[in-house]
């Protein structure tokens, strides 16, 4: 009964403006800053002119910040640029002061010099690469030595922007030696540690609060570090509150993105156009800075063979160093580029096979029992079958695919089929080595209770979904259960917001310490529930040899479009949309489809209009005018259902949902487009402009 | 000047030539519009200008003069308003929250002038109110949800 949708927590604050959002805090003698950036994409500082400036007014840069890196995985990128820069964007100083419009006036007459340095702007032109996996599993050269053919196919696709509609800030307060910094952010104490150790600052004097969030998609899981140490330094040196606020093209010109990734697959086939073996050349395009791409290429490896079973694998991949804005999270972690690459060279294999695209994948789908890519196990229930036979009922993609064969005339309709699954939480043994959650449950004497966690709420509904497992197993209604945005100072270190991990692996600790609460419950008494993560071990993972148990379970996803394109113009509408998923248990249906809804269409995004570039170092469609998003006019009613496969690791049977629903979009959109004009489609996104010049 | 303000008559006598938005957020102290994009392509920032929604971001304040402006914090007092939001809950419309104040402006404007629009009509109706997290279905249920509920109310 869980599932059972009710209101959410933070309906009525948000439905009326009340919720606040970072914009909307206001302090006395708040000072604005302004951040000035390199305008090379490489080049050696050789001078920086600054304006006169009035009283009240000054600058902050590297020299205000004892260690001058953003501690991500490693501490690599500056704070500040010193001597060198590396994109265009990179921030160099920022100005703070009291108005901001004088402020924005004097960050615009700094006068910076430069020597250029050759600079590296492209992901085929990168030869240096910051990160490099290679494993193998089984014997691949031997299978390519007897193959009959070898089929060589290159799939890449594009830059995607998170496009949260609020775009990113933080506020920093200074106050009695301490640092606080308020941020629209995912990960509150990532934030934490990256200005402690900046700003070389003791735990108990660095304090993070969340405000409300208006969307993330992970782009406010790694870029809020920066922005904190940004806002510490200038509180810290001015004495005041000093509020950033990025206007939407600074956000989206300097901020984090989706990977763009190129891909090499070498197929080993025998004469019965079986697969042999894969030999997967994968680049993901880091960016100037190596921040997360690490474990984002980690994600988009173990997710090359998607769904299939390939009997032996040799995998390069590498993260490449570019001259260009440093990409990052985003909704999918490096999941999305691999999963479109395997699922077209699935659908073109099939095709030259002379096989039914539907037929050839259902061969290699892996079942439980099976081994993953990496000598893993999917240990619980598949249930992919059941799932496509339920695409099929709602969808009739079979019938449609074999209808559209041969079609005349300027309109033709096409349809696409994508299976996909998604590994739940951190990737091999992060949560037992680095995370270690801790969780706590308060009961105050009023019996009210509070959930003292670090994840945020940033639309995903967390605050709801939190909620409703505590008060499910201590039977009170959902109002006793207060939950507020986290607060460092009070919240204990549950870990981030990331990895599709908040339900089933914080939601779990809520789940046992609210059964520890429930079985020694003492009615108007003050009770804390103290709940740490425990790790059950399964194939231990080593990241050295790409083996082992990357995830300990997994989600699951088959999505169909259906399209119909104007050959003159290239266009493509949406006839029909259907996602069919397994996230193990929804917590809340509506908060699910929520998840479905929004995932599917950034997918469709991603697949279809999302079209982002670099020009000489700098991003192109560096707006809401220029980067098309879809709006409720390029979108349809979609068809989606969940179907219930309950997991014995997470609460009430939850696995990880919100990435997995934008993975499957785009290769569906891709396949249908493929499938109309009978035209192979190798990179995303397929905008009308790349229809015209398919056809 | 003087310009209507959520049913008051309120004076601004600073320069015309600034935003809207600015104004009701840094002068008028209401921070219920948002800003998005501040060149009119999302739609978070946006009011009522005589019933109409508009995107405030792109608004003059000294092409005002006399108008009547509602804003959320006005908007939220109103029977429709109700309507609107127990809707929304209903349909799970709300998520990150940040293009809500203004797809409520951009439901309520469309409400006004049609009662019972069609799922194309809605569609067009907040076709400038951009929304990265609920591919606008529900949205849109919700708006027809409360078209339905509130019979007679607009």
């Amino acid at each position: 009964m869980i599932s059972k949708s009710i209101t959410k927590k933070d309906h009525a604050e948000k439905m009326s403006g009340m919720a606040k959002y970072l914009a909307d805090y206001r302090y006395k003698d708040m000072l604005h800053a302004k951040i000035v950036r390199s305008q090379k994409a490489h080049a050696r500082i050789l001078n920086i002119e600054l304006p006169v400036m009035k009283e009240g007014y000054g600058i902050v840069d590297a020299f205000d910040v004892p260690i001058n890196k953003i501690k991500v995985i490693k501490a690599e990128q500056p704070v500040f640029a010193e001597g060198e820069v590396k994109f265009i964007g990179e921030a160099i100083l920022m100005i703070v002061g009291p108005d901001k419009e004088l402020v924005e006036q004097y960050a615009a007459d700094v006068t910076i010099t430069y020597e250029e340095l050759p600079a590296v702007l492209k992901l085929e032109d990168s030869v240096i690469s910051c990160v490099r996996y290679e494993f193998e599993h089984g014997a691949v050269k031997e299978l390519f030595d007897k193959a009959y053919r070898i089929r060589e196919e290159i799939f890449t696709t594009g830059y995607q922007e998170q496009a949260y509609i609020e775009p990113q800030g933080a506020i920093g307060l200074y106050e009695n030696e301490k640092i606080t910094m308020i941020g629209s952010l995912q990960c509150p104490y990532y934030v934490k540690s990256a200005i402690e150790y900046a700003m070389e600052e003791a735990p108990d004097k660095v304090q993070v609060i969340q405000s409300t969030t208006g969307g993330a998609f992970g782009g406010k899981e790694d870029y809020p570090s920066l922005l904190g140490c940004f806002v510490a330094a200038a509180a810290k040196k001015f004495k005041k509150p000093v509020r950033l606020l990025y206007d939407r093209r600074e956000d989206m010109a300097v901020t984090t993105k989706r990977h763009p990734a190129r891909f090499v697959y070498r197929t080993a086939l025998d004469e019965n156009n079986e697969i042999l073996a894969m030999d997967i050349d994968a680049r993901l395009d880091g960016g100037a800075y190596e921040g997360l791409s690490s474990v984002v290429l980690q994600r988009c490896l173990l997710a090359l063979t998607g769904v299939y079973k390939i009997p032996a694998i040799h995998v390069i991949g590498q993260v490449m160093e570019t001259n260009t804005v440093p990409n990052g999270a985003f909704r999918g972690f490096g999941a999305p580029q691999s999963f479109f690459a395997i699922e077209m060279l699935m659908t073109h294999l099939a095709k030259e096979a002379g096989v039914l695209v539907l037929d050839y994948k259902k061969k290699y789908m892996v079942k439980q029992g099976d081994d993953t890519l990496t000598k893993g196990n999917f240990r619980y229930p598949v249930i992919l079958p059941e799932m496509i036979a339920e695409a099929e009922k709602l969808s009739h993609y079979s019938e449609k695919a074999a209808q559209y064969q041969h079609q005349q005339g300027r309109y033709k309709k096409g349809i696409g089929m994508s299976v996909f699954l998604h590994g739940c939480g951190f990737t091999g043994s992060a949560e037992k080595d680095h995370i270690k959650s801790v969780l706590k449950l308060v009961k105050y004497e009023d019996d009210t209770v509070e959930i003292l966690a670090s994840n945020t709420d940033m639309g995903q509904g967390l605050k709801t979904t939190f909620a409703k497992i505590a008060a499910q197993v201590l039977s009170i209604p959902v109002e006793n259960i207060r939950i507020a945005n986290p607060d460092t100072d009070r919240v204990p270190n549950s870990g981030p917001t990331v990895a599709s991990r908040s339900i089933m692996v914080v939601g779990k600790l809520i789940e046992r310490a609210a059964e520890k609460l429930r079985d020694n419950y003492k009615k108007g008494e003050y009770q804390e529930i103290i709940e740490h993560y425990v790790h059950s071990e399964m194939i231990p993972w080593d990241i050295s040899t790409f083996s082992g148990d990357a995830y300990p379970t997994y989600s699951w996803g088959v999505n169909v479009v259906e399209t119909e394109v104007d050959t003159l113009l290239g266009q493509a509408k949406l006839l029909g949309v259907w996602g069919i998923f397994d996230v193990g248990t929804a917590i809340d249906e509506t908060i699910m489809k929520g998840q479905m809804e929004g995932g599917m269409l950034q997918g469709l995004g991603y697949g279809s209009c999302e079209k982002m570039e670099n020009a000489g170092g700098a991003i192109k469609q560096a707006s809401m005018t220029d980067y098309i998003i879809p709006t409720a006019k390029d979108t349809i009613p979609f068809v989606t259902k969940m179907m219930e496969n309950p997991y014995e690791g997470g609460p009430f049977g939850a696995k990880g949902a919100g990435e997995l629903t934008i993975i499957g979009a785009a290769p569906a959109y891709a396949a249908a487009v493929e499938c109309a004009i009978g035209k192979e489609v190798t990179a995303i996104p397929v905008t009308q402009e790349k229809i015209l010049s398919l056809l | 000047m003087e310009f209507i303000l959520n049913n008051k008559k309120v004076r601004y006598d600073g320069d015309p030539s600034r935003r809207l938005l600015d104004v009701l957020r840094d002068d008028f102290d209401m921070t219920e519009q948002k800003e998005g994009c501040r060149e009119g392509e999302c739609g978070a920032c946006a009011v009522l200008l005589n019933k109409k929604s508009i995107n405030s971001c792109i608004t003059a304040i000294g092409s005002l003069e006399g108008q009547e402006v509602m804003t959320l914090e006005g908007y939220r007092e109103t029977k429709q308003y109700k309507v609107l939001e127990e809707a929304f809950a209903k349909a799970g419309a709300v998520q990150c929250g940040f293009c809500i104040p203004g797809m409520i402006m951009a439901a309520e404007s469309l409400l006004s002038e049609n009662p019972n629009p069609s799922e194309a009509d809605i569609r067009e109706g907040i076709a400038g109110n951009l929304c990265r997290c609920t591919g606008y279905n529900m949205i849109i249920e919700g708006i027809q949800m409360a078209a339905k509920e509130g019979k007679g109310l607009w």
